[in-house]
């Protein structure tokens, strides 16, 4: 049995995976989760606010990424509508165009009496602009230097929301969802930390340790990956039940029956192959 | 044929089975419902303008017999495709092979014109050519432009540079792209060396001063914040010790860069972790699309 481990081809590995994770996906397996005091404080971030503050919206990743961050930026779309905030729409990526098109469609879709027909008044789609961390630099402090028109060419002085926006200093929250560079790191380095710009993130999990010592002081909170995405789904449900009855508002929490089964396989895939290795010096093949 | 090929060809056989079963259960079909969009023109002077257009929603399949919605040739193409193309870059897990080659292409490809379309449209003919050309600009492109606007010369400065950028190109007089350059690493290099001093290095060290033991206002112990905050401390100086290489690791010094060690690990631990459950829920995220969106299941 050893012997054939030993020798086993990596694709049946992969084919486990793909069981694992598959299974729970078809059958709709999810478990509870009960929101960490890092989501609640993302939740209250954006709870506590008044009704139709405004807020900035960054998201930061592309298709690539949006498994892991489609969730989070639909929770964060969701909860700021349920709060009727303004949302002003903005991406560090070109590919981020067509997510915040999904967030939109989120609001007009699923709140029309709050967003449909409202763009201009209660949101508005800045779109994407090259530069990286200059253009956030340049956003915290003149607005209209990096962003004259909107995403449809609209001059921002005749848009409503923008008209008496001078920088996003003025904003009452900034939410950023990040897959990487530019992103997290660098709205907190260049926007929250020096200008104390309320900002909230969801992130990769590959960035979550990078983006954890900035926590509290200099970050208001972190959705760390799809269990930050899943808890802050349920903080949400457990605020305004009424989503309860939207599947699409349980995204991260579906996925959530796959991480177990998938995490339960990889530690058995790292016990078995402790045991073949000691089995293996035992045998005296490891010198 | 080895076992091992005859296996996975069943595996793939079966694989091929199952999607034309769903297919001729009519799955992999989008429809849409459309929904007419009204705007007023935001002229500031002039006649209001009405524009009215059609966005197209896409709906579920249980809607596809109501009277405003229709089924999607276009978007049916691309919902195959892209499943195609996901499967076709999972076939790498199998072995390279020339299908995967091709999507990888195709995807590298897409997303560099992709990036440089939106690029070229929201920062060369917003931010300079609109800049500099405002007049020019509102009667081509962008009539949302104040008709006051004067050119703003200060942005032929980037515009210079850029083409001294593209002077790298040129097999003579290269060194000329080596000016534009220096200017930009060296304002890139300033702006960050600014921000990583106050936030990661300053606003770091601030928050690293913190009591070792906390008391609550009616002067009990907390427990649980005196010992995240002694392990909080502990493990920063434990760290910072095993990366202070002008001692020798010595006596105590040993033993304290040894647990610095062992901080390490956990951190690397706990990025690794991180890393796996991200690469979980990126094939969840595929398998929903090929699951829900395409197969209907």
């Amino acid at each position: 049995m050893l012997d054939f481990l030993q020798h086993l081809d990596r694709r049946w590995i992969f084919f486990l995976m793909f069981i694992a994770v598959a299974v729970p996906l078809i059958m709709g397996t999810t478990f509870p989760e009960v929101p960490s005091d890092q989501v609640m404080a993302v939740f209250d971030a954006v709870d506590n606010l008044p009704d139709g503050s405004n807020v900035v919206m960054a998201l930061d990743y592309d298709p690539a990424s949006q498994g892991e961050l489609q969730p989070m930026a639909s929770a964060f779309a969701r909860h700021c509508a349920i709060k009727k905030h303004n949302i002003y729409f903005m991406t560090l990526w070109p590919q981020g165009i067509s997510m915040i098109q999904n967030s939109i469609g989120i609001l007009q879709d699923e709140y029309p009496e709050t967003y449909k027909g409202k763009y201009g008044t209660k949101y508005v789609n800045l779109g994407f602009r090259a530069g990286n961390e200059g253009v956030i630099k340049l956003v915290v402090e003149d607005l209209k230097k990096s962003y004259s028109t909107d995403i449809h060419g609209t001059n921002l002085d005749n848009i409503p929301l923008t008209k008496n926006l001078k920088n996003i200093q003025q904003v009452d929250l900034l939410c950023n969802v990040s897959a990487g560079y530019p992103g997290s790191q660098e709205w907190v380095l260049y926007g929250s930390s020096p200008f104390d710009i309320p900002t909230v993130v969801g992130c990769t999990g590959v960035q979550a340790p990078i983006m954890l010592p900035y926590i509290p002081d200099q970050l208001t909170g972190m959705l760390a990956a799809i269990k930050g995405a899943a808890e802050y789904e349920q903080a949400i449900i457990n605020a305004y039940p009424e989503l309860e009855n939207n599947p699409n508002a349980k995204e991260g929490l579906v996925r959530m029956g796959p991480q177990l089964v998938a995490h339960l396989l990889l530690i058995s895939l790292i016990f078995l192959g402790n045991v073949i290795y000691f089995w293996e010096r035992k045998q005296g093949l490891h010198q | 044929m080895k076992q091992s090929t005859l296996i996975w060809t069943i595996l793939m056989v079966a694989g091929g089975a199952f999607l034309l079963f769903q297919a001729s259960k009519g799955n992999g079909r989008v429809y849409v419902r459309e929904i007419p969009v009204e705007a007023q023109a935001s002229q500031p002077e002039g006649e209001e303008q009405v524009y009215r257009w059609t966005r197209y929603q896409q709906v579920t399949e249980a809607e596809k017999g109501e009277p405003d919605v229709r089924f999607s040739l276009s978007r049916t193409l691309g919902l195959w495709v892209a499943a195609f193309s996901t499967l076709a870059i999972f076939s790498f897990l199998y072995g390279d092979n020339p299908i995967y080659k091709f999507t990888e292409s195709v995807f590298v490809g897409v997303s560099a014109a992709y990036a440089m379309v939106v690029a070229f449209w929201t920062e060369i003919m917003t931010n300079l050519y609109a800049k500099l050309l405002p007049g020019l600009a509102r009667i081509t492109f962008y009539p949302d432009i104040d008709s006051t606007a004067r050119p703003d010369y200060l942005y032929l400065i980037p515009l210079v540079l850029s083409i001294l950028l593209l002077w790298r190109l040129s097999p003579k007089g290269s060194w000329i792209a080596r000016w534009p350059l220096a200017f930009f690493i060296g304002a890139t290099a300033g702006i960050r060396l600014i921000s990583y001093l106050e936030t990661d290095f300053v606003g770091q060290l601030q928050s690293t001063v913190m009591p070792f033991i906390v008391f609550a206002s009616d002067g009990s112990l907390l427990w649980i914040k005196s010992l995240r905050n002694t392990i909080f401390i502990v493990g920063v100086v434990s760290c910072m010790i095993y990366f202070f290489f002008s001692i020798e690791h010595e006596g105590v010094v040993k033993y304290i860069s040894r647990l610095g060690i062992w901080f390490l690990m956990v951190t690397f631990g706990a990025s690794f972790a991180y890393t796996v459950m991200g690469r979980i829920a990126l094939l969840s995220g595929r398998l929903v699309f090929l699951f829900n969106d395409w197969l209907g299941i």
